[in-house]
Protein backbone atom coordinates (compact mmCIF):
# COMPACT_ATOMS: atom_id res chain seq x y z
CA UNK A 1 0.00 0.00 0.00
CA UNK A 2 1.29 3.46 -0.81
CA UNK A 3 -0.34 6.33 1.04
CA UNK A 4 0.41 9.84 -0.05
CA UNK A 5 -0.06 12.04 3.01
CA UNK A 6 2.09 15.00 1.99
CA UNK A 7 -0.47 17.11 0.13
CA UNK A 8 0.70 20.31 1.79
CA UNK A 9 4.07 19.61 0.14
CA UNK A 10 2.53 19.05 -3.24
CA UNK A 11 -0.43 17.24 -4.74
CA UNK A 12 -0.99 14.71 -7.46
CA UNK A 13 -2.49 16.55 -10.42
CA UNK A 14 -6.15 15.86 -11.00
CA UNK A 15 -7.30 14.23 -14.23
CA UNK A 16 -9.20 17.43 -14.99
CA UNK A 17 -6.01 19.47 -14.59
CA UNK A 18 -4.01 17.16 -16.85
CA UNK A 19 -6.73 17.09 -19.50
CA UNK A 20 -7.02 20.88 -19.42
CA UNK A 21 -3.33 21.20 -20.19
CA UNK A 22 -2.99 18.94 -23.22
CA UNK A 23 -4.90 20.97 -25.86
CA UNK A 24 -2.62 23.92 -25.15
CA UNK A 25 0.40 21.81 -25.98
CA UNK A 26 -0.96 20.07 -29.06
CA UNK A 27 -3.53 22.32 -30.70
CA UNK A 28 -3.56 25.80 -29.19
CA UNK A 29 0.17 26.14 -28.76
CA UNK A 30 0.47 29.73 -29.89
CA UNK A 31 2.16 32.64 -28.20
CA UNK A 32 -0.60 34.95 -26.95
CA UNK A 33 1.47 37.95 -28.00
CA UNK A 34 1.35 36.87 -31.65
CA UNK A 35 -1.10 38.55 -33.99
CA UNK A 36 -1.91 35.50 -36.10
CA UNK A 37 -4.81 33.12 -35.52
CA UNK A 38 -2.79 30.51 -33.63
CA UNK A 39 -1.48 33.18 -31.27
CA UNK A 40 -4.87 34.78 -30.80
CA UNK A 41 -6.44 31.44 -29.88
CA UNK A 42 -3.95 31.23 -27.04
CA UNK A 43 -4.63 34.86 -26.09
CA UNK A 44 -8.32 34.13 -25.91
CA UNK A 45 -7.77 31.08 -23.72
CA UNK A 46 -5.52 33.09 -21.44
CA UNK A 47 -8.14 35.83 -21.09
CA UNK A 48 -10.77 33.27 -20.28
CA UNK A 49 -8.61 31.57 -17.66
CA UNK A 50 -7.86 34.90 -16.06
CA UNK A 51 -11.56 35.76 -15.95
CA UNK A 52 -12.39 32.41 -14.39
CA UNK A 53 -9.78 32.77 -11.70
CA UNK A 54 -10.90 36.34 -11.02
CA UNK A 55 -14.51 35.18 -10.63
CA UNK A 56 -13.42 32.54 -8.12
CA UNK A 57 -11.33 34.98 -6.09
CA UNK A 58 -13.89 37.79 -6.30
CA UNK A 59 -11.81 40.30 -8.24
CA UNK A 60 -11.44 41.72 -11.74
CA UNK A 61 -9.43 39.83 -14.36
CA UNK A 62 -6.94 42.68 -14.63
CA UNK A 63 -6.14 42.25 -10.96
CA UNK A 64 -4.60 38.80 -11.60
CA UNK A 65 -0.93 38.43 -12.50
CA UNK A 66 0.23 34.93 -13.40
CA UNK A 67 3.58 34.03 -11.88
CA UNK A 68 5.86 31.01 -11.66
CA UNK A 69 4.35 30.08 -8.31
CA UNK A 70 3.70 31.15 -4.76
CA UNK A 71 7.26 32.18 -3.99
CA UNK A 72 7.46 34.59 -6.90
CA UNK A 73 4.06 36.05 -6.02
CA UNK A 74 5.16 36.55 -2.40
CA UNK A 75 8.39 38.21 -3.48
CA UNK A 76 6.68 40.54 -5.93
CA UNK A 77 3.92 41.52 -3.52
CA UNK A 78 6.34 42.35 -0.72
CA UNK A 79 8.95 44.13 -2.82
CA UNK A 80 6.19 46.17 -4.47
CA UNK A 81 4.64 47.25 -1.18
CA UNK A 82 8.11 48.10 0.12
CA UNK A 83 8.82 50.25 -2.93
CA UNK A 84 5.51 52.09 -2.50
CA UNK A 85 6.23 52.60 1.19
CA UNK A 86 9.77 53.77 0.67
CA UNK A 87 8.57 56.57 -1.63
CA UNK A 88 6.48 57.88 1.25
CA UNK A 89 9.23 57.37 3.79
CA UNK A 90 7.40 54.40 5.31
CA UNK A 91 9.77 51.55 5.97
CA UNK A 92 8.07 49.38 8.56
CA UNK A 93 6.60 45.96 7.72
CA UNK A 94 4.57 43.68 9.97
CA UNK A 95 4.52 39.93 9.52
CA UNK A 96 4.58 36.81 11.68
CA UNK A 97 7.32 34.53 12.97
CA UNK A 98 5.98 31.47 11.16
CA UNK A 99 5.60 32.68 7.59
CA UNK A 100 6.89 30.62 4.69
CA UNK A 101 10.54 31.32 3.83
CA UNK A 102 9.40 32.96 0.58
CA UNK A 103 8.09 35.74 2.84
CA UNK A 104 10.63 35.61 5.68
CA UNK A 105 13.69 35.62 3.42
CA UNK A 106 12.24 38.44 1.33
CA UNK A 107 11.71 40.44 4.52
CA UNK A 108 15.29 39.62 5.57
CA UNK A 109 16.55 41.20 2.39
CA UNK A 110 14.44 44.31 2.98
CA UNK A 111 15.77 44.50 6.52
CA UNK A 112 19.28 44.68 5.09
CA UNK A 113 18.05 47.55 2.92
CA UNK A 114 16.98 49.48 5.99
CA UNK A 115 13.42 48.34 6.54
CA UNK A 116 12.21 47.70 10.06
CA UNK A 117 10.50 44.32 10.34
CA UNK A 118 8.13 43.35 13.17
CA UNK A 119 7.37 39.63 13.40
CA UNK A 120 4.28 39.01 15.49
CA UNK A 121 4.13 36.20 18.00
CA UNK A 122 1.86 33.37 16.87
CA UNK A 123 1.17 31.98 20.33
CA UNK A 124 1.01 28.34 21.35
CA UNK A 125 -2.06 27.75 19.20
CA UNK A 126 -0.43 29.12 16.05
CA UNK A 127 -2.82 32.06 15.64
CA UNK A 128 -2.29 35.80 15.42
CA UNK A 129 -5.02 38.20 16.47
CA UNK A 130 -6.28 41.36 14.75
CA UNK A 131 -5.51 43.21 18.01
CA UNK A 132 -1.84 42.28 17.71
CA UNK A 133 -1.82 43.73 14.21
CA UNK A 134 -3.61 46.88 15.39
CA UNK A 135 -1.09 47.35 18.20
CA UNK A 136 1.88 46.81 15.89
CA UNK A 137 0.82 49.26 13.16
CA UNK A 138 2.84 52.49 13.26
CA UNK A 139 2.81 55.75 11.34
CA UNK A 140 5.52 54.36 9.08
CA UNK A 141 4.00 50.91 8.46
CA UNK A 142 3.77 50.25 4.72
CA UNK A 143 2.71 46.60 4.71
CA UNK A 144 1.17 43.84 6.76
CA UNK A 145 1.85 40.38 5.32
CA UNK A 146 0.32 37.39 7.11
CA UNK A 147 -0.23 33.91 5.72
CA UNK A 148 -3.79 32.64 5.35
CA UNK A 149 -3.07 29.05 6.39
CA UNK A 150 0.19 27.91 7.87
CA UNK A 151 1.83 25.25 5.71
CA UNK A 152 3.18 23.14 8.56
CA UNK A 153 0.57 23.25 11.31
CA UNK A 154 -2.44 24.24 9.20
CA UNK A 155 -3.76 27.02 11.41
CA UNK A 156 -6.18 29.41 9.67
CA UNK A 157 -5.56 33.05 10.52
CA UNK A 158 -8.39 35.59 11.01
CA UNK A 159 -7.55 37.18 7.67
CA UNK A 160 -10.82 39.07 7.22
CA UNK A 161 -10.52 40.77 10.62
CA UNK A 162 -6.83 41.53 10.13
CA UNK A 163 -7.69 42.95 6.71
CA UNK A 164 -10.33 45.18 8.27
CA UNK A 165 -7.77 46.59 10.70
CA UNK A 166 -5.37 47.28 7.83
CA UNK A 167 -8.11 49.01 5.80
CA UNK A 168 -9.02 51.16 8.76
CA UNK A 169 -5.39 52.13 9.27
CA UNK A 170 -4.70 52.60 5.56
CA UNK A 171 -1.96 49.99 5.43
CA UNK A 172 -1.51 47.55 2.53
CA UNK A 173 -2.33 43.96 3.39
CA UNK A 174 -0.83 40.95 1.62
CA UNK A 175 -1.59 37.32 2.41
CA UNK A 176 0.29 34.22 1.32
CA UNK A 177 -2.76 32.07 0.62
CA UNK A 178 -0.89 29.19 -1.00
CA UNK A 179 -2.34 26.67 1.47
CA UNK A 180 -5.80 28.25 1.53
CA UNK A 181 -6.97 28.82 -2.05
CA UNK A 182 -8.88 25.80 -3.32
CA UNK A 183 -9.11 24.40 0.21
CA UNK A 184 -11.18 26.90 2.19
CA UNK A 185 -13.39 29.78 0.99
CA UNK A 186 -11.28 32.75 -0.07
CA UNK A 187 -12.66 35.99 -1.48
CA UNK A 188 -10.32 38.94 -1.77
CA UNK A 189 -13.07 41.54 -1.42
CA UNK A 190 -14.78 39.95 1.59
CA UNK A 191 -11.39 39.22 3.15
CA UNK A 192 -10.20 42.85 2.84
CA UNK A 193 -7.04 41.73 1.09
CA UNK A 194 -4.95 44.03 -1.14
CA UNK A 195 -2.59 41.36 -2.43
CA UNK A 196 -2.79 37.58 -2.35
CA UNK A 197 -0.40 34.83 -3.48
CA UNK A 198 -1.47 31.40 -4.67
CA UNK A 199 0.18 28.34 -6.15
CA UNK A 200 -1.23 25.81 -8.63
CA UNK A 201 0.30 22.61 -7.33
CA UNK A 202 -1.24 22.94 -3.88
CA UNK A 203 -4.73 22.33 -5.27
CA UNK A 204 -3.92 19.56 -7.73
CA UNK A 205 -2.78 21.81 -10.55
CA UNK A 206 0.71 21.78 -12.06
CA UNK A 207 3.96 22.92 -10.43
CA UNK A 208 5.75 26.05 -11.59
CA UNK A 209 2.62 28.17 -11.91
CA UNK A 210 0.86 30.52 -9.53
CA UNK A 211 -0.74 33.90 -9.37
CA UNK A 212 -0.71 37.19 -7.54
CA UNK A 213 -3.92 39.08 -6.97
CA UNK A 214 -3.17 42.75 -6.73
CA UNK A 215 -5.89 45.28 -6.09
CA UNK A 216 -6.39 47.86 -8.81
CA UNK A 217 -4.33 50.98 -8.17
CA UNK A 218 -1.43 49.28 -6.42
CA UNK A 219 1.66 49.68 -8.53
CA UNK A 220 3.71 46.53 -8.84
CA UNK A 221 7.50 46.44 -9.06
CA UNK A 222 8.80 44.04 -11.69
CA UNK A 223 10.94 41.14 -10.61
CA UNK A 224 11.41 40.10 -14.24
CA UNK A 225 11.95 42.71 -16.93
CA UNK A 226 11.26 42.11 -20.60
CA UNK A 227 8.13 41.97 -22.72
CA UNK A 228 4.78 43.51 -21.93
CA UNK A 229 3.09 40.35 -20.68
CA UNK A 230 0.87 40.55 -17.60
CA UNK A 231 0.25 44.26 -18.12
CA UNK A 232 3.99 44.84 -18.22
CA UNK A 233 4.43 43.63 -14.66
CA UNK A 234 5.77 40.15 -15.28
CA UNK A 235 7.74 39.57 -18.45
CA UNK A 236 8.08 36.22 -20.20
CA UNK A 237 5.81 34.28 -22.54
CA UNK A 238 2.86 33.05 -20.52
CA UNK A 239 2.89 29.37 -19.59
CA UNK A 240 -0.49 28.75 -21.17
CA UNK A 241 -0.73 24.96 -20.61
CA UNK A 242 0.08 25.42 -16.91
CA UNK A 243 -2.28 28.39 -16.52
CA UNK A 244 -5.18 26.55 -18.18
CA UNK A 245 -4.48 23.52 -16.04
CA UNK A 246 -4.18 25.51 -12.80
CA UNK A 247 -7.46 27.31 -13.40
CA UNK A 248 -9.23 24.05 -14.26
CA UNK A 249 -7.88 22.51 -11.05
CA UNK A 250 -8.96 25.51 -9.04
CA UNK A 251 -12.43 25.48 -10.52
CA UNK A 252 -12.77 21.79 -9.72
CA UNK A 253 -11.48 22.30 -6.17
CA UNK A 254 -13.88 25.15 -5.53
CA UNK A 255 -16.85 23.33 -7.10
CA UNK A 256 -16.27 20.35 -4.80
CA UNK A 257 -15.04 22.24 -1.77
CA UNK A 258 -17.99 21.49 0.49
CA UNK A 259 -17.99 17.75 -0.07
CA UNK A 260 -14.19 17.51 -0.03
CA UNK A 261 -13.96 19.48 3.20
CA UNK A 262 -16.54 17.28 4.85
CA UNK A 263 -14.76 14.11 3.80
CA UNK A 264 -11.18 15.25 4.49
CA UNK A 265 -12.03 16.86 7.80
CA UNK A 266 -13.58 13.60 9.04
CA UNK A 267 -10.42 11.72 8.05
CA UNK A 268 -8.26 14.37 9.70
CA UNK A 269 -10.21 14.23 12.94
CA UNK A 270 -10.06 10.46 13.07
CA UNK A 271 -6.30 10.56 12.48
CA UNK A 272 -5.79 13.24 15.13
CA UNK A 273 -7.90 11.38 17.68
CA UNK A 274 -6.05 8.12 16.98
CA UNK A 275 -2.54 9.58 17.11
CA UNK A 276 -3.36 11.49 20.29
CA UNK A 277 -3.59 8.09 22.01
CA UNK A 278 0.18 7.71 21.69
CA UNK A 279 1.66 8.65 25.07
CA UNK A 280 3.69 11.85 25.36
CA UNK A 281 2.70 13.47 22.11
CA UNK A 282 1.01 16.75 21.25
CA UNK A 283 -0.97 18.16 18.35
CA UNK A 284 0.75 21.21 16.89
CA UNK A 285 -1.53 24.13 16.12
CA UNK A 286 -5.09 24.98 17.06
CA UNK A 287 -7.50 22.04 16.63
CA UNK A 288 -10.45 24.14 15.47
CA UNK A 289 -9.05 26.92 13.27
CA UNK A 290 -7.31 24.34 11.15
CA UNK A 291 -6.90 23.35 7.51
CA UNK A 292 -9.26 20.42 6.84
CA UNK A 293 -6.43 18.08 5.89
CA UNK A 294 -3.64 19.04 8.28
CA UNK A 295 -2.36 16.76 11.02
CA UNK A 296 0.85 17.69 12.82
CA UNK A 297 2.18 16.04 15.96
CA UNK A 298 5.32 16.08 18.07
CA UNK A 299 6.35 12.77 19.62
CA UNK A 300 8.72 13.10 22.52
CA UNK A 301 11.95 11.09 22.57
CA UNK A 302 12.32 10.43 18.84
CA UNK A 303 13.68 12.22 15.81
CA UNK A 304 11.57 13.02 12.77
CA UNK A 305 13.80 11.95 9.91
CA UNK A 306 14.15 8.38 11.13
CA UNK A 307 10.38 8.36 11.65
CA UNK A 308 9.81 9.49 8.04
CA UNK A 309 12.19 6.90 6.62
CA UNK A 310 10.55 4.05 8.50
CA UNK A 311 7.08 5.26 7.53
CA UNK A 312 8.24 5.50 3.92
CA UNK A 313 9.38 1.87 4.15
CA UNK A 314 5.79 1.06 5.14
CA UNK A 315 4.46 3.05 2.19
CA UNK A 316 3.46 6.18 4.10
CA UNK A 317 4.70 9.45 2.56
CA UNK A 318 4.79 12.16 5.22
CA UNK A 319 6.85 15.17 6.23
CA UNK A 320 8.64 16.43 9.34
CA UNK A 321 10.02 19.64 10.76
CA UNK A 322 13.13 18.00 12.19
CA UNK A 323 16.51 19.60 11.58
CA UNK A 324 17.71 16.54 9.71
CA UNK A 325 14.97 16.84 7.13
CA UNK A 326 15.72 20.50 6.52
CA UNK A 327 19.46 20.10 6.16
CA UNK A 328 20.03 22.70 8.86
CA UNK A 329 20.80 22.34 12.55
CA UNK A 330 17.56 23.85 13.72
CA UNK A 331 14.17 22.23 13.61
CA UNK A 332 11.26 23.98 11.90
CA UNK A 333 10.93 27.70 12.62
CA UNK A 334 7.17 27.19 12.74
CA UNK A 335 7.37 24.71 15.62
CA UNK A 336 9.86 26.93 17.44
CA UNK A 337 7.49 29.89 16.89
CA UNK A 338 4.64 28.09 18.67
CA UNK A 339 6.96 27.44 21.59
CA UNK A 340 8.05 23.86 21.01
CA UNK A 341 11.57 23.43 22.40
CA UNK A 342 14.26 21.97 20.14
CA UNK A 343 14.23 18.53 21.79
CA UNK A 344 10.55 18.08 21.03
CA UNK A 345 10.43 19.92 17.70
CA UNK A 346 12.92 17.39 16.25
CA UNK A 347 10.26 14.70 16.71
CA UNK A 348 7.52 16.17 14.55
CA UNK A 349 5.36 14.52 11.92
CA UNK A 350 3.08 16.22 9.41
CA UNK A 351 0.42 14.24 7.57
CA UNK A 352 -1.51 16.33 5.07
CA UNK A 353 -4.57 14.74 3.55
CA UNK A 354 -6.80 15.51 0.60
CA UNK A 355 -9.91 14.04 -0.99
CA UNK A 356 -7.87 11.23 -2.57
CA UNK A 357 -7.11 9.74 0.83
CA UNK A 358 -9.42 7.06 2.22
CA UNK A 359 -10.57 5.85 5.59
CA UNK A 360 -8.74 2.56 5.00
CA UNK A 361 -5.54 4.59 4.63
CA UNK A 362 -6.20 6.42 7.88
CA UNK A 363 -6.79 3.08 9.60
CA UNK A 364 -3.53 1.74 8.21
CA UNK A 365 -1.63 4.83 9.38
CA UNK A 366 -3.18 4.52 12.82
CA UNK A 367 -2.00 0.95 12.94
CA UNK A 368 1.56 1.59 11.72
CA UNK A 369 2.56 4.98 13.13
CA UNK A 370 2.25 4.01 16.83
CA UNK A 371 4.38 0.92 16.14
CA UNK A 372 7.11 2.95 14.45
CA UNK A 373 7.08 5.55 17.23
CA UNK A 374 7.39 2.79 19.82
CA UNK A 375 10.19 1.07 17.89
CA UNK A 376 12.22 4.29 17.71
CA UNK A 377 11.53 5.11 21.34
CA UNK A 378 12.82 1.68 22.32
CA UNK A 379 16.21 2.48 20.83
CA UNK A 380 16.29 6.10 22.00
CA UNK A 381 18.51 7.00 24.97
CA UNK A 382 16.37 10.12 25.42
CA UNK A 383 13.24 8.03 25.83
CA UNK A 384 15.03 5.73 28.30
CA UNK A 385 16.05 8.75 30.36
CA UNK A 386 12.49 10.07 30.25
CA UNK A 387 10.91 6.86 31.51
CA UNK A 388 13.64 6.38 34.10
CA UNK A 389 13.01 9.85 35.44
CA UNK A 390 16.50 11.11 34.57
CA UNK A 391 14.93 13.61 32.21
CA UNK A 392 11.66 15.49 32.62
CA UNK A 393 8.85 14.89 30.15
CA UNK A 394 7.87 18.02 28.26
CA UNK A 395 4.79 16.59 26.57
CA UNK B 1 14.91 6.88 -0.87
CA UNK B 2 17.97 7.74 -2.85
CA UNK B 3 19.27 10.03 -0.12
CA UNK B 4 21.12 7.13 1.49
CA UNK B 5 23.15 4.18 0.19
CA UNK B 6 21.72 0.67 0.45
CA UNK B 7 24.22 -0.04 3.21
CA UNK B 8 22.94 2.89 5.26
CA UNK B 9 19.33 1.84 4.74
CA UNK B 10 20.20 -1.73 5.70
CA UNK B 11 21.84 -0.63 8.96
CA UNK B 12 19.05 1.83 9.61
CA UNK B 13 16.15 -0.55 9.03
CA UNK B 14 17.90 -3.59 10.57
CA UNK B 15 20.26 -2.03 13.08
CA UNK B 16 22.77 -4.39 14.69
CA UNK B 17 23.48 -4.43 18.42
CA UNK B 18 20.55 -2.32 19.59
CA UNK B 19 20.04 -2.37 23.32
CA UNK B 20 21.79 -1.97 26.64
CA UNK B 21 24.28 -4.02 28.63
CA UNK B 22 23.63 -4.28 32.33
CA UNK B 23 26.73 -3.63 34.40
CA UNK B 24 28.62 -2.63 31.27
CA UNK B 25 32.38 -2.17 31.62
CA UNK B 26 32.23 1.09 29.71
CA UNK B 27 29.39 3.44 28.77
CA UNK B 28 29.69 6.51 26.56
CA UNK B 29 27.05 9.06 25.63
CA UNK B 30 27.60 11.91 23.17
CA UNK B 31 25.49 14.55 21.46
CA UNK B 32 22.43 16.32 22.85
CA UNK B 33 18.73 16.27 22.25
CA UNK B 34 18.66 19.94 21.33
CA UNK B 35 20.80 19.22 18.28
CA UNK B 36 18.68 16.24 17.37
CA UNK B 37 21.05 13.35 18.05
CA UNK B 38 22.33 11.40 21.03
CA UNK B 39 24.29 8.15 20.93
CA UNK B 40 24.91 5.90 23.88
CA UNK B 41 27.25 2.93 23.59
CA UNK B 42 27.69 0.10 26.12
CA UNK B 43 30.77 -2.12 26.13
CA UNK B 44 31.60 -5.47 27.70
CA UNK B 45 35.37 -5.85 27.86
CA UNK B 46 37.32 -8.99 28.77
CA UNK B 47 41.13 -9.04 28.61
CA UNK B 48 41.25 -5.92 26.50
CA UNK B 49 38.83 -7.43 23.99
CA UNK B 50 35.39 -5.90 23.32
CA UNK B 51 33.31 -9.02 23.73
CA UNK B 52 29.94 -7.32 23.49
CA UNK B 53 28.60 -3.94 22.45
CA UNK B 54 25.14 -2.39 22.39
CA UNK B 55 23.82 1.01 21.48
CA UNK B 56 20.83 3.33 21.89
CA UNK B 57 20.46 6.26 19.51
CA UNK B 58 18.08 9.20 19.24
CA UNK B 59 18.58 10.68 15.81
CA UNK B 60 18.10 10.55 12.08
CA UNK B 61 18.55 7.56 9.81
CA UNK B 62 22.26 8.13 9.32
CA UNK B 63 22.82 8.51 13.07
CA UNK B 64 21.21 5.13 13.70
CA UNK B 65 23.06 3.52 10.78
CA UNK B 66 26.41 5.02 11.93
CA UNK B 67 25.88 3.67 15.46
CA UNK B 68 24.99 0.25 14.12
CA UNK B 69 28.00 0.14 11.81
CA UNK B 70 30.41 1.40 14.46
CA UNK B 71 29.28 -1.23 16.96
CA UNK B 72 29.69 -3.94 14.33
CA UNK B 73 33.20 -2.69 13.53
CA UNK B 74 34.43 -2.81 17.11
CA UNK B 75 32.79 -6.03 18.26
CA UNK B 76 35.45 -8.67 18.97
CA UNK B 77 38.25 -6.15 18.49
CA UNK B 78 40.89 -5.15 21.01
CA UNK B 79 40.66 -1.77 22.68
CA UNK B 80 43.62 -0.51 20.66
CA UNK B 81 41.99 -1.60 17.42
CA UNK B 82 38.71 0.02 18.41
CA UNK B 83 40.47 3.27 19.21
CA UNK B 84 41.86 3.35 15.68
CA UNK B 85 38.43 3.33 14.07
CA UNK B 86 37.76 6.78 12.67
CA UNK B 87 34.56 8.38 11.46
CA UNK B 88 35.97 8.08 7.93
CA UNK B 89 36.16 4.33 8.32
CA UNK B 90 32.51 4.31 9.42
CA UNK B 91 31.51 6.42 6.42
CA UNK B 92 33.42 4.15 4.04
CA UNK B 93 31.88 1.04 5.55
CA UNK B 94 28.44 2.59 4.98
CA UNK B 95 29.31 3.32 1.31
CA UNK B 96 29.20 7.03 2.06
CA UNK B 97 26.93 9.54 3.77
CA UNK B 98 25.49 12.78 2.38
CA UNK B 99 27.80 15.75 3.22
CA UNK B 100 25.49 17.22 5.86
CA UNK B 101 25.30 13.83 7.61
CA UNK B 102 29.03 13.30 8.10
CA UNK B 103 28.72 14.57 11.66
CA UNK B 104 26.67 11.43 12.46
CA UNK B 105 29.75 9.32 11.80
CA UNK B 106 31.82 11.70 13.96
CA UNK B 107 29.31 11.16 16.72
CA UNK B 108 29.67 7.37 16.34
CA UNK B 109 33.46 7.58 16.64
CA UNK B 110 33.11 9.83 19.68
CA UNK B 111 30.58 7.54 21.32
CA UNK B 112 32.94 4.55 21.00
CA UNK B 113 35.80 6.61 22.42
CA UNK B 114 33.68 7.97 25.24
CA UNK B 115 32.74 4.42 26.24
CA UNK B 116 36.39 3.32 26.17
CA UNK B 117 37.43 6.37 28.18
CA UNK B 118 34.76 5.51 30.72
CA UNK B 119 36.22 1.99 30.92
CA UNK B 120 39.72 3.39 31.50
CA UNK B 121 38.46 5.83 34.12
CA UNK B 122 36.49 3.18 35.99
CA UNK B 123 39.48 0.89 36.17
CA UNK B 124 42.05 3.58 36.84
CA UNK B 125 43.95 2.68 33.72
CA UNK B 126 46.25 5.53 32.61
CA UNK B 127 45.77 6.76 29.03
CA UNK B 128 46.78 9.45 26.63
CA UNK B 129 44.15 12.20 26.93
CA UNK B 130 44.87 13.30 23.37
CA UNK B 131 43.15 10.16 22.14
CA UNK B 132 39.84 11.36 23.50
CA UNK B 133 38.84 14.73 22.14
CA UNK B 134 35.76 15.98 23.95
CA UNK B 135 32.51 16.98 22.34
CA UNK B 136 33.60 20.61 22.14
CA UNK B 137 36.04 19.79 19.37
CA UNK B 138 33.12 19.18 17.04
CA UNK B 139 31.47 22.29 15.67
CA UNK B 140 28.11 20.60 15.12
CA UNK B 141 26.38 21.99 18.17
CA UNK B 142 28.32 25.25 18.34
CA UNK B 143 25.32 27.30 17.26
CA UNK B 144 23.20 26.18 20.16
Amino acid sequence: MQIYADNAGTTKMSRTAIDAMLPYMETYYGNPSSLHTVGQEAAEALAQARAEMAAILGCEPREIIFTSGGSEADNQAIFSAAAIGEKKGKKHIISTAFEHHAVLHTLKRLEKQGFDITLLDVHENGLVTPEQVRDAIREDTCLVTIMYVNNEIGTIQPIREIGAVCREKGVLFHTDAVQAVGHIPVNVKDDNVDMLSLSGHKFRGPKGIGALYVRKGIILTNLIEGGAQERGKRAGTENIPAIMSMVAALKEAVDHMDENTKKVQALRDKLIAGLAEIPHCALNGDATHRHPGNVNFCFEGIEGESLLLLLDAKGICASSGSACTSGSLDPSHVLLAIGRVHDVAHGSLRLSLNEENTEAEVDYMLEEIPKVVEYLRNMSPVWKDLINGKRQFIL
Amino acid sequence: MALYSEKVMDHFTNPRNVGEIENADGVGEVGNAKCGDIMKIYLKIDDNIITDVKFNTFGCGSAIASSSMATEMIKGKSIDEALEITNKAVVEALDGLPPHKIHCSVLAEEAVKAALKNYYDKNNIPYDKELFPDCDSCAHCADH
